[in-house]
């Protein structure tokens, strides 16, 4: 099995590496399209801002790749800013387009709270049309979000100033608005799911 | 809600753990890799590397321990020490850090809160400050305690979060490491003064020091002297907490 975690930018992947080896997986940098294509499982880690991954990515010409795995529902991890990708715009980055594969809106958290969200909380998922993510304690680390789950897609929700999207899911994509790779035990049982490791 | 967190900290001098009282005598407190995943199967909610020795000898962290503790650590890692620059900051989150700790050099060039927050985003740039009390206020020290700045600590802990910090690890040099509970006040009027998360730092000795750490506004509270010595562990301090109506992750 190929698994790809693509280099978004100049911040850390050593954790989901680090993850993703615990559970016996085999991953490797790869930031070419065709790998990118054809790659059994790829991983759109969380990094930096979205302007900046966003331009990553067209540098490497992986847009089209990445929206089309999504659209066709291959496996694909999405982490962090890497969910917030997947939208067509955010306020952190106003004026850069996003993968523009969901629907809804990128924005801060209100100023009741204090931002960034950093820290455990809860997630509660629905009760069908879940595969991947179950009810437990994730780790955020996040100044923007997602209010509403994408229309065709099952979402997990947290809440932080109000509810908003913790993660959401269709096929066999899965993008998470925590850090699956740092929550732990349950993080764990995450991303084993999402790799097709019984847990 | 957003759970308030229990981090340990380990204090790192030639790859091994240590701990003094107000950052001086430095004790062996056992080796860094097997005290993280101790911690981190007790429940900790991240656990922060502190180099104690980089800066004062003038070089950056051991790149070496955070790469060993990343391995074992499925929770989030927090490094400081020694960082000088970004180029620094890339090292270690390279390495395995999650967030890097800015102190000294922060204070002598505040731009590279910005330059690092910039690069690397807010959720990894974390600035440490050290406050001494005095004349009813606090002063931030640096070089581990040695110097005095001059500075406010509460002025400038606002300046690092309009720089670009994510979070502020705010230690009480004259609490640090004698058991007698966390510096209230002056973790509440840094809480108050900033909208970024408050790591409260120095003088813990138990699970009712937290509580009150936590009242004062404070999102997540630094342990080391307790759990290093056996006073403690994180699961039986959280048990506390739970147990006043304090939100932690079970």
């Amino acid at each position: 099995m190929s698994l790809v975690v693509v280099p978004t930018g100049t911040a850390n992947t050593a954790s989901i590496f680090a993850a993703l080896r615990r559970l016996g997986a085999d991953p490797v940098t790869a930031g070419d399209r065709t790998q990118v294509d054809t790659a059994d499982r790829v991983v759109l880690p969380g990094v930096g801002s979205f302007g900046a991954a966003m331009s990553e990515i067209d540098r490497r010409g992986l847009r089209e790749a990445l929206a089309k795995r999504v659209e066709e529902g291959r496996p694909t991890l999405a982490v962090c800013v890497g969910m917030q990708l997947l939208a067509a715009t955010s306020e952190e980055s106003t004026g850069v387009d996003g993968l523009s594969v969901i629907e809804g809106e990128v924005r801060r958290f209100p100023g009741t709270v204090r931002v960034p969200q950093m820290g455990w909380n809860r997630v509660t998922v629905p009760g069908s049309g879940i595969r991947f993510l179950t009810d437990g304690w994730a780790y955020f680390a996040n100044s923007y979000r997602m209010v509403d789950v994408p229309r065709g897609w099952a979402g997990a929700s947290t809440d932080h100033g109000g509810s908003f999207v913790a993660a959401i899911e269709r096929g066999d994509v899965l993008a998470c608005q925590f850090h699956p790779e740092l929550s732990g035990p349950w993080g764990s049982g995450v991303l084993a799911r999402w790799l097709g490791r019984a847990t | 809600m957003l759970a308030k967190r229990v981090v340990p900290c380990l204090d790192i001098d030639s790859g091994r753990v240590v701990k003094g009282v107000r950052f001086s005598g430095l004790r062996d407190a056992g080796d860094p890799v097997e005290s993280a995943a101790v911690y981190e199967a007790q429940g900790a909610d991240e656990v922060i590397l502190l180099d104690v020795s980089a800066t004062p000898q003038g070089r950056a962290g051991n790149l070496e321990v955070v790469s060993a503790v990343r391995e074992v650590l499925s929770i989030p890692l927090t490094v400081g020490g020694g960082v000088r620059d970004t180029d620094d900051v890339a090292r270690l989150l390279t390495a395995g850090a999650d967030k890097v700790g800015i102190n000294t050099a922060a204070v002598e060039r505040p731009e590279l809160i910005a330059e690092v927050s910039m690069r690397f985003g807010a959720q990894c740039t974390v600035v440490a400050v050290d406050a001494a009390a005095r004349n009813g206020g606090w002063e931030v020290v640096v070089r581990s305690g040695a110097e005095r700045t001059g500075f406010d600590a509460i002025e400038w802990c606002s300046k690092a979060a309009a720089l670009g910090a994510g979070e502020l690890l705010l230690t009480s040099w004259d609490r640090d490491g004698t058991g007698d509970g966390y510096e209230l006040d002056l973790v509440a009027q840094v809480a108050e003064a900033v909208s970024v998360p408050v790591i409260a730092s120095g003088g813990a000795a138990g699970s009712a020091h937290m509580i009150e750490a936590f009242q004062a506004g404070a999102s997540a509270a630094l342990i080391a002297s307790i759990l290093h010595d056996g006073l403690s562990t994180v699961d039986l301090l959280k048990r506390d907490l739970l147990a006043a109506g304090v939100e932690v992750r079970p």
